[in-house]
């Protein structure tokens, strides 16, 4: 039978995939304590999932090849029903499900996006604004903002602060771990934090119109000096956002270049929010407030 | 399997609108159908419920007085499309158009009000591109009666090929009479859910 | 006012590009070529009496499936183009497809494939299995039956003229706003999105409807609710989903209209438009209709296994249960598709379990199929071929599904490609096998002949490589962090991965074309493979007891049933039971061209919205009611089929078999 082949490549394939983790910008090659969380999670689901799933695959073979046509093997046309087979089908699932269960409900507390992170360092804030199809990070803290770029010291929690001035789009920097929505009017957190120093490709996740493709950005994870140089070097920038400009900031453009601002009106972020809430009530239905 | 040629004449299929309670049936499922649809409606009108935009809230816009009479007339509305049902099982032609005609003005009644009720909102310059709740307000109110409309269609061309076209009050007639009634029963109950949740809950 | 509404020589979109031009030119010559062959057969009357017009469950899920195919290859057309702009646009090259191209593809293919492929599909194959199997002689509804079809009909002539005469949505298959919003989508492509769909969402609907009261009112006496057969059972618990998801896909789409039309602010940024109101209601139409496509393919595998393993079904009740128990699951998961909205981790828990917990009755059921493999004696036909298939690749495809169903997973993995990998895996290695388990299975009782086993058989095998190549790279290429939906990237180790599954997507080509070729090749030897005897494969349910292709009236007479296996067991009881039939007259519906008529007007009605042709808009939207009510005053919409008729047709079948058998033994 030439039939278990092509099924048995396919768990080679996928078994090759999980070892991927070499591979340059994986989620199996993370570079932050949440991202490592969630590869080891995915690891263990997985895991836990195959104890099932191979035998099934195996068993589904074996039988295929040992009661064929003509096997000569043992034939029950009328046998269709058996207790003890019925409790293993409902049995087994269940273990694993409820295994499973409890994994989630564990780890989607423990990495909620909205937990700021435990650690002696005090978080950094940046507020991200999608934008067609750019990204605008500010840094309330240090005043400054920036286009398709964003830096942060090496283990130090981040706390992004993430809203959209158009579209839907997705916050996500694969290796630092998780995603979250970027949506006009409504404000939605993330905390991430970098484990070792490099620049980590960062996107959007949600397509959002023509431009998506390039909504691609650089997150620089550093030591605490190179980032202070760093704000530095962007607090020389000529350029700044005030609320006058910053329409021409937000302009819809394609493969938006690096840019760095000196100085940015203190309140921008709240005010790209607010203009979105109408003006009697606030308008967070679904989500959290803080 | 057995030859039964008991069971071979009738009940192995019903054409819509013709005989069996098939159609009754089919009808009231279509009605559950309906009844998600406005519970859709009624969901985004919980979500937008409070999103005015600076524009007006319910508190504004709604005259309870001027509701409750439409109100009235749709209940009362009920209860004559009742008559006709009963006259209709006693094959009572005559009597059936009569109290649909009672029907048809209360039901025109209470879909001219509302027309009136919108074209003053508009006027005023409270459309329903005003406001997430204006949206929801009209889009929800206005699905009703643009039910009632199809409703009062529906009972106009009863009448007419029941009296006109001279099919009488045949079985066809009278079931479709049935599915009718209990759209328009429906219609009710949809309106009160509307008057309770839009209307009472929107002066509080 | 123009009398084109915003229409004007530059929406020819033809005129765009040498690839649509080429499209469109391919298809308009097809077009050309079918009617031109209909014409010179002199095809047109037989045509019109006996298919456009016809009420007749079995010619109309033929014409589903016809519908199926041909959208098959429209949506896979999509998908080669896409895999070939992915493997070359890497590092600077823009590949042949622009964005406003590539993104018109990919939301053609994932709307085309799953409303106008997998939905006809599937209720192709229930309007002609269902009724046969349930013992009925048509649908509760013949008439809504014939409108249902033609509604999905227009709108996939809808879909397919956006190809030349303007452009579709560049959204996404699910049109997220704001993006489908006025403001960001100008253009008729969402509203060609939206009307195509709200015709074919009509369309189901009704059929929904139509089956519920068919399966519930109109079984053959003495067929309880438990001897119902499960491909029966499923469809009960798709008509009900399709009952109860579709209203709101209704409403949410009508939403997106009255934004887009009337300036209303349901999703928009502006004055309280709340975008994630439409993401969830989309999705609680959404996850419902995944079960939608899936539970009848999972009917099919319950019929084609006992029929090839010889065997009856292991754990008939417990197949009933899980299914009931993934119908009403399957509303409660809903919000899995949108993990990173930001919701508390209490709700994304309850939804990541609740979505875990539908994987046990779904575990129930490839247990049951297993063990109706044991001891069993397994025919090796191609339908088997696709359930063994199905089998393997759907518990890989269930694995990576719960895998996403953790929130903790998902938040790395949401619209990734391992995502696409995911559903791709589920739908083509569960939804699409079984579908085409179930078009070998019953091909032969809508047809009166088989179709070509040598030419299914490697269509299965293409499909299956086609299939692990062309998405296992996918899985990896999610973790490697590819979002879906792109148009270029700048990543180098992406693109050998892509390359492979090109040729994964070239090995489907060749699967797809191995079914052409079969169909084509069983058509012309039909002499050769007809099912004389209405049983080609020593089935097990009633279906097989009548003629292939039955008689307009399905059964001379009514059976009666007193098991579960109906027909099997009145086969192994031999043939002493038969007594000779006594006929009698049979109601059944006259056709009618009202429902084409009306699904005309409704095409005609979304093409001027589409369009802004506001008199065409009211014309049509005035005719649909005009027509109904008109047919409404025909009396003249049955007839009985006198009990001499019926003894007739049936004596000059038994003749023709007796001369095959005949022949054959000869």
């Amino acid at each position: 039978m030439t039939k278990r082949l092509p099924p048995l490549s396919g768990a080679l394939a996928l078994g090759a995939l999980l070892t991927a983790g070499g591979c340059q910008n994986s989620i199996l090659d993370p570079k932050g304590a949440i991202g490592a969380a969630e590869k080891s999670l995915i690891l263990t689901s997985t895991y836990a999932m195959l104890v099932i799933v191979i035998p099934v695959i195996a068993l589904t073979l074996w039988f295929a090849w040992r009661y064929r046509e003509g096997s000569g093997a043992r034939y029950e046309p009328d046998w269709g029903h058996s207790v003890r087979i019925e409790i293993f089908c409902w049995g087994i699932p269940s273990i694993i499900i409820a295994f499973l269960g409890y994994l989630t409900w564990t780890s989607t507390h423990a990495l909620d996006p909205y937990r700021p992170l435990d650690s002696a360092k005090k978080p950094l804030v940046i507020e991200a604004v999608a934008l067609n199809w750019k990204w605008l990070f500010i840094y309330p803290e240090q005043g400054i903002a920036t286009i398709n770029e964003v830096a942060f010291p090496v283990g130090t929690p981040v706390d992004f602060r993430i809203t959209s001035d158009s579209v839907m789009n997705s916050f996500f920097i694969p290796q630092l771990g998780s995603q979250i929505y970027a949506m006009a009017g409504m404000r939605t957190q993330l905390h991430l934090i970098a484990g070792e120093a490099g620049t980590f490709p960062g996107l959007s996740a949600n397509y959002s119109g023509r431009g998506f493709s390039d909504m691609r950005f650089n997150a620089i994870a550093t030591s605490d000096a190179k980032f202070a140089d760093w704000v530095a070097a962007a607090r020389h920038s000529p350029a700044t956002i005030d609320t006058a400009d910053y329409s021409k900031v937000a302009a819809p453009e394609e493969k938006a270049p690096v840019q760095y601002f000196s100085a940015v009106e203190p309140n921008l972020f709240n005010e790209i929010i607010a203009k979105y809430m109408g003006k009697a009530e606030s308008f967070h239905s679904g989500l959290k407030e803080d | 399997m057995s030859p039964d040629s008991l069971v071979a004449h009738h009940g192995e299929f019903a054409e819509d609108h013709s005989h069996e309670p098939n159609n009754v049936f089919g009808f009231w499922l279509y009605l559950m159908t309906d009844c998600i649809l406005f519970a859709t409606l009624f969901a985004g009108f919980a979500v937008a419920r409070h999103q005015y935009a600076g524009d007006v809230s319910g508190k504004d816009i709604f005259d309870l007085k001027y509701v409750g009479v439409e109100t009235a007339l749709l209940l009362i509305s009920s209860s004559t499309y009742g008559f006709a049902m009963i006259n209709a099982y006693q094959h009572r032609l005559g009597a059936v158009v009569a109290w649909l005609g009672v029907t048809f003005l209360l039901g025109l009644g209470f879909v001219g009000m509302e027309i009136n009720e919108f074209h003053h909102l508009v006027a005023e310059g409270h459309g329903p591109d005003r406001s997430a709740f204006l949206s929801a307000f009209f889009t929800l109110v206005a699905t009703h009666g643009l039910h009632v409309t199809c409703g009062l269609i529906w009972m106009a061309t009863l009448i007419a090929q029941m009296t006109i076209l001279k099919k009488g009050l045949t079985t066809v007639y009278i079931n479709r009479l049935m599915c009718l009634s209990l759209f328009w029963h429906f219609l009710d109950i949809v309106w009160i859910c509307v008057f309770t949740l839009v209307y009472l809950l929107g002066v509080q | 006012m123009n009398l084109l509404g915003r229409m004007g020589w530059s929406d020819l979109a033809m005129l765009e590009s040498p690839v649509i031009m080429g499209a469109g030119l391919f298809m308009g010559l097809v077009v050309v070529a079918v009617l031109g062959v209909i014409t010179y057969m002199k095809a047109w009357k037989y045509l019109w009496t006996e298919w456009l017009t016809s009420v007749d469950h079995k010619k109309i899920g033929v014409m589903y499936i016809i519908v199926a195919l041909i959208m098959l290859l429209r949506g896979f057309s999509d998908a080669i183009l896409m895999r070939t702009q992915q493997a070359m646009a890497y590092g600077g090259h823009p590949g042949y497809l622009p964005p406003h191209h590539y993104d018109q593809i990919f939301t053609a293919h994932g709307t085309i494939m799953i409303f106008f492929m997998a939905m006809p599909f599937m209720i192709g194959l229930m309007n002609i299995a269902v009724p046969l199997q349930i013992g009925a002689r048509d649908v509760a509804f013949p008439f809504l039956n014939s409108f249902s079809f033609w509604m999905t009909a227009a709108g996939a002539v809808l879909v397919n003229l956006s190809l030349v005469l303007g452009e579709f949505g560049q959204t996404g298959w699910l049109a997220y706003p704001p993006l489908s919003e006025l403001k960001f989508s100008p253009g008729v492509g969402v509203d060609y999105y939206i009307w195509s769909l709200q015709l074919t969402g009509l369309g189901t609907l009704l059929t929904g409807v139509n089956f519920f009261v068919t399966i519930v009112k109109m079984r053959a006496p003495g067929m309880t609710w438990m001897r119902m057969p499960i491909f029966t059972w499923t469809i009960l618990c798709t008509a009900i989903l399709i009952m109860a998801a579709f209203p709101i896909l209704t409403v949410t789409f009508g939403m997106l209209s009255l934004d887009r039309y009337l300036g209303f602010h349901f999703f928009t940024n502006e004055l309280g438009g709340n975008q994630m109101m439409y993401v969830n209601l989309i999705w609680a139409w959404g996850h419902p209709e995944v079960y939608i496509l899936i539970l009848p393919a999972f009917g099919v595998f319950s019929e084609v296994v006992p029929t090839f393993a010889r065997k009856r079904l292991f754990g008939y009740n417990a197949m009933v249960y899980a299914t009931v128990c993934i119908t009403f699951l399957s509303f409660v998961v809903w919000l899995h598709h949108f993990f990173t909205m930001g919701s508390s981790a209490n709700v994304n828990a309850f939804f990541g379990i609740t979505t875990m917990i539908i994987s046990i009755p779904t575990g129930v059921k490839i247990f049951n199929w297993l063990f109706t493999m044991y001891r069993g004696r397994i025919q090796y036909t191609s339908m088997m071929l696709w359930t063994m298939g199905f089998m393997v690749t759907f518990v890989i495809g269930g694995m990576t599904g719960v895998m996403l169903a953790l929130p903790g997973n998902d938040w790395v993995l949401h619209n990734s490609l391992f995502l696409i990998a995911h559903f791709h895996n589920v739908i083509i290695g569960g939804v699409f096998f079984g579908y085409m388990a179930g078009y070998t299975y019953w091909f032969p009782k809508a047809t009166g002949f088989k179709l070509h086993e040598g030419w299914a058989k490697a269509s299965f095998w293409f499909w299956l490589t086609g299939f692990y190549v062309a998405f296992m790279p996918l899985y990896a290429l999610g973790f490697m962090g590819m979002t879906r939906r792109m148009n270029h990237y700048d990543n180098p180790a992406w693109t050998p991965f892509l390359e492979v599954a090109l040729v994964g997507a070239l090995l489907v080509l060749c699967g797809i074309s191995c079914q052409v070729i079969g169909l084509v090749v069983s058509i012309r030897n039909r002499h050769e493979n007809q099912d004389v005897t209405g049983d080609p494969w020593n089935g097990r349910t009633i279906e097989w007891s009548t003629s292939s292709p039955p008689p307009f009236y399905n059964f001379a007479v009514l059976p009666h049933i007193d098991s579960l296996d109906a027909f099997n067991e009145t086969k192994q009881r031999g043939h002493e039971a038969r007594e000779t039939p006594v006929y009698s007259d049979i109601h059944m519906p006259r056709n009618t061209p009202a429902g084409l008529f009306m699904s005309v007007a409704a095409g005609m009605l979304g093409f001027a919205l589409i369009w802004h042709i506001w008199w065409l808009a009211a014309i049509s939207l005035l005719a649909i009611p005009v027509i109904f009510i008109v047919r409404s005053c025909n009396d003249d919409i049955d007839y009985y089929v006198p009990a001499a008729e019926v003894a007739r047709i049936e004596a000059l079948h038994n003749a023709r078999v007796a001369k095959l058998e005949l022949t054959h033994v000869a």
